[in-house]
């Protein structure tokens, strides 16, 4: 106990919480520190002469930066400039939450809005009202979700295993990237092969460095890529090492191969890289999505990104967040929408973070989700991580909303992670790029880390990724391998992949590879407007979203009760002896027990064998000289009217209702049901010294004393998500056997000593 | 063959017209099998997208109301005429500081207008050569 502290203690105590892990930055609009009104924020305003752009946001022509220029060049559409910029923005609010207001319609005139003039749009919405617009606006129907898979020491075989996984979950996407960026091909190379594993069409992109990127690219490895960043202001994009041209051509290289591809821009990269302008991040991160509209790219990761941990530390940094992933579905944008970037060490804000993002959807909720362990993690961990992937699942099952994932059952994981493993294992050894010790395989398939594995080092995974870049090795090698050593589904997986590139079907806005086919926003567009439209789950899908681990139904509340009979036949045996006669003993009192009691339940929620709870309870009453005897109750299951008429039997007057879940309570004859001498309402937390003690007090209320109750001390625990669900089941089962009417029995108990 | 502008209602094509669909080498999506790649008659060439493939996408992305993907799948049917090593050079050529005055980025347009006809991808070179130049991007960085 602390005493004469100068401080409330409650203080004391949040200082350990993790929460306060996190460091919190003051609003200072002239430091960048704004997630909405930045000191030198535009107006937004247009001039347009002769069909070009001669004032843009406030800036006139002669002094537009090379950001300034693009957008333009290449956004504004001159045509809808005029209507659309002399709608208020206030007005545009309300059309983006109004349900009447077509998605198409917006898109529209996006075309036509400056980057001041979308920020101020979606500045006027509150966080519900950004999600809902979000749900209504992103641009294809059902929503997906994209994994990172990487690990602590770029060993393949994890990265394979892991790959296959993540596939099973669901992810529609996964990225990878590198401890030591000379690992690339090998990562490369670990993870496609391990992606192919279980179905054919998840995307899979390698981030590194841009040009290294696109080479492994068109080797044929990836499928996507989403690294190519864009900054809101010209110095930021300058130390980018980049320019809108080069991005732009990036861009076109990408779709000139057949390889889906996307940008990256998100809020406080700018302030990070120390050229904010004063800007607020809103209005920069609209900069940077018009600009990548502008590219003509069909997407974005978007929403913070590396960012994210800097904007949530200011006000509203985390409603920012949400308004530019707004904008960026707005402007018509593919939104793979952030969540990834750990922003807090808190749990509750972790939570509240991704819930919006759940329950409107996205093209892919994350950016990624970590499907590994926060520590294997190379981008640094994910908002969700390996650790919180069920929490997740049961999120998804609680709000019945699609977050792109599912259930897989334990064995079904085992299966894929060991054929992963074999498969990446057949292709480096027939490539002749390193032959996978038996060790090594058996330590990554179970391992739920790299802490865990006995595979390759880092060391090792460089030299074969320099093999795999200088000899010049295809995705085609990699599939030759796999059919020659009998892989040959994955061998086809992979082939499915890279004749997605031909037709180019996967290069238009929001596509991902569902059943083998692909789905984009063109013939899977959002069409939400109103309740019953848009993405609702299918029956199917919904059974599949509740299927997590671990459920309890009634057969099995019975089946794990019918374990515990025969030892308990073994403790206890309890003989019907006639109806229950009303006592005349002063010294008696009369334990009343419920109808399942020894018949069909066996144990109380704490776990004790009904047959010691009830040796306690007479142990207690004996103590004080008195005797307990036995009824079972057929009329009802309820503690207050099992002890309320086990008191009425009493020849004391004194009675104790016994469940056979463990709540008991001590009644008395003549007292309302209700209102009972004492009450054990924590069963899942009462011991057998709680009810040897519900007996010795139940003795002296009997012989007329008033003694201290009994105190079940609890710590908080949330017993009734602990408990409830099978806390229904066993009463249904009790309530199943009362019948209306019925007599009391008599019951002979009889405790048979344990054989030593 | 089509030859109005493809809609949204042709799309996906590997849906609805597979047999137009053809690899760099002229094989259809049909004739892209795994027997062909494990003899070794299949190469990665055979599964690059064609001109005709990445202009007709560009048309329903027009159709469906999406013009600035459609310019750059338009560029991007130009760029499968360059190879890699140029595109990269190019790539390469546009970061910031590596061209040192528009002239090179100029010669560069010129390159891509006589030696591969893609006219778009030129002017967007020039277009890149005169904003660099305004904004004083031919600096020395490393």
């Amino acid at each position: 106990m602390t005493t004469g502290a100068n401080r409330w203690q409650r203080f004391a105590d949040w200082d350990q919480r993790p929460l306060r892990l996190d460091r919190f930055a003051a609003e200072d609009p002239e430091n960048g520190f704004s997630a909405f009104h930045g000191k030198n924020d535009p107006q937004g305003s247009l001039v347009i002469e002769n069909g070009s752009v001669t004032v843009l946001d406030g800036v006139p022509q002669a002094e537009f930066d090379m950001i300034d220029f693009y957008i333009a060049r290449y956004h504004i559409d001159p045509s809808v400039a005029e209507e659309a910029m002399a709608i208020p923005a206030a007005e545009l609010a309300r059309m983006l939450v109004d349900m009447n207001v077509p998605r198409a319609e917006l898109t529209r005139l996006a075309h036509g809005l400056s980057p001041a003039r979308l920020a101020e749009a979606v500045a006027h919405l509150s966080a519900l009202e950004i999600a809902f617009a979000y749900s209504k606006m992103r641009a294809r129907r059902t929503p997906g979700n994209q994994a990172h898979v990487t690990n602590a020491k770029d060993d393949p075989l994890q990265l394979a295993a892991d790959a296959a996984t993540a596939v099973a979950f669901g992810f529609d996407e996964i990225e990878t990237t590198v401890r030591v960026s000379r690992n690339a091909w090998s990562n490369a190379l670990a993870c496609a092969v391990g992606s192919a594993v279980g179905r054919a069409g998840t995307l899979f992109q390698c981030s590194c460095e841009e040009a290294e990127e696109l080479k492994i690219g068109m080797a044929g490895f990836t499928s996507y890529a989403e690294t190519v960043s864009v900054y809101g202001t010209e110095r930021a994009f300058i130390d980018g090492d980049d320019t809108p041209w080069s991005k732009a051509w990036l861009a076109s290289a990408y779709a000139s191969r057949g390889i889906k591809m996307r940008c990256t821009s998100g809020a406080a990269s700018e302030l990070l890289m120390g050229f904010h302008e004063a800007k607020s991040l809103l209005y920069l991160e609209s900069r940077c999505l018009c600009l990548q509209r502008a590219i003509g790219v069909q997407g974005t990761q978007n929403g913070g990104i590396d960012g994210a941990p800097l904007a949530a530390t200011m006000p509203g940094g985390v409603r920012e967040l949400m308004a530019e992933n707004l904008i960026a579905v707005w402007l018509d944008l593919e939104c793979a929408s952030g969540n990834d970037a750990r922003p807090t060490e808190s749990e509750i804000r972790v939570g509240a973070k991704i819930l919006p993002y759940l329950i409107s959807g996205s093209d892919l909720i994350c950016s990624g989700f970590g499907s590994i362990l926060k520590y294997d993690n190379s981008f640094n961990p994910s908002l969700l991580n390996g650790e919180e992937l069920e929490d997740f699942l049961v999120l998804q099952r609680d709000f019945e909303s699609d977050g792109g994932l599912a259930p897989v059952e334990e064995t079904r994981i085992l299966e894929l992670r060991r054929r992963a493993v074999d498969a990446v294992s057949a292709v480096l050894e027939e490539l002749d790029l390193a032959a996978p010790e038996p060790r090594m395989k058996e330590s990554v398939i179970v391992a739920s880390g790299s802490d865990d594995t006995d595979s390759f080092i880092p060391r090792q995974v460089a030299l074969i990724s320099e093999k795999i870049s200088e000899r010049g090795i295809s995705m085609l090698d990699a599939v030759r391998a796999l059919d020659r050593r009998g892989f040959s589904d994955e061998a086809r997986n992979l082939l499915f992949l890279l004749r997605l590139r031909v037709s180019g079907d996967y290069l238009q806005t929001s596509a991902l590879i569902r059943q083998g086919r692909v789905m984009s926003a063109v013939n899977d567009p959002n069409d939400y407007a109103g309740p019953g439209t848009g993405y609702r789950m299918s029956a199917e899908r919904r059974e599949d979203i509740a299927r997590i681990r671990d459920v309890l139904d009634r057969a099995e509340v019975l089946r794990t009760e019918g374990t515990f009979a025969k030892a308990e036949g073994g403790r206890i045996r309890y003989r019907e002896a006639g109806p229950a006669k009303t006592g005349d003993d002063p010294g008696e009192v009369v334990v009343g027990v419920s109808p399942g009691f020894g018949l069909k339940l066996f144990r109380t929620l704490a776990g004790h064998p009904l047959s010691a709870v009830l040796k306690a309870i007479k142990s207690g009453v004996e103590e004080r000289g008195l005797r307990m005897r036995v009824v079972r109750l057929l009329h009802t299951a309820d503690t207050s009217f099992l002890g309320l008429s086990a008191a009425s039997l009493s020849g004391s007057g004194v009675g104790i209702g016994l469940q056979a879940k463990g709540t008991a309570v001590i009644h008395q004859r003549g007292r309302l049901p209700h209102n009972n001498l004492e009450l054990f309402s924590n069963a899942p937390i009462t011991s057998l010294d709680h009810y040897r003690r519900l007996g010795s007090n139940a003795a002296l209320h009997a012989l007329g004393e008033l003694p201290d109750p009994v105190v079940v001390p609890t710590r908080g625990e949330a017993l009734g998500s602990r408990y409830h669900a099978r806390v229904a089941l066993i009463y249904a089962i009790e309530t199943s056997l009362t019948r209306d009417g019925a007599a009391p029995e008599e019951i002979e108990i009889e405790l048979v000593e344990p054989v030593e | 063959m089509k030859t109005r502008p493809f809609g949204i209602t042709d799309y996906p094509l590997a849906e609805t017209c597979p047999g137009e669909v053809r690899g760099g080498r002229g094989m259809s999506l049909e004739e892209l099998t795994l027997e062909r790649v494990v003899s070794g008659e299949i190469t990665m060439d055979d599964l690059r997208i064609t001109p005709q493939s990445l202009s007709r996408q560009g048309e329903i992305a027009r159709a469906a109301g999406r013009p600035t993907l459609a310019l750059n799948l338009e560029r991007a049917a130009e760029m499968t005429a360059l190879p890699q090593q140029v595109i990269m050079e190019i790539y390469e050529l546009l970061r910031p500081g590596r061209a040192k005055s528009d002239a090179e980025l100029i010669a560069a347009a010129k390159l891509l207008r006589e030696t591969y006809g893609t006219l778009k991808l030129a002017a967007f070179l020039e277009e890149a050569a005169e904003v660099y130049r305004r904004r004083g991007l031919y600096l020395d960085r490393y």
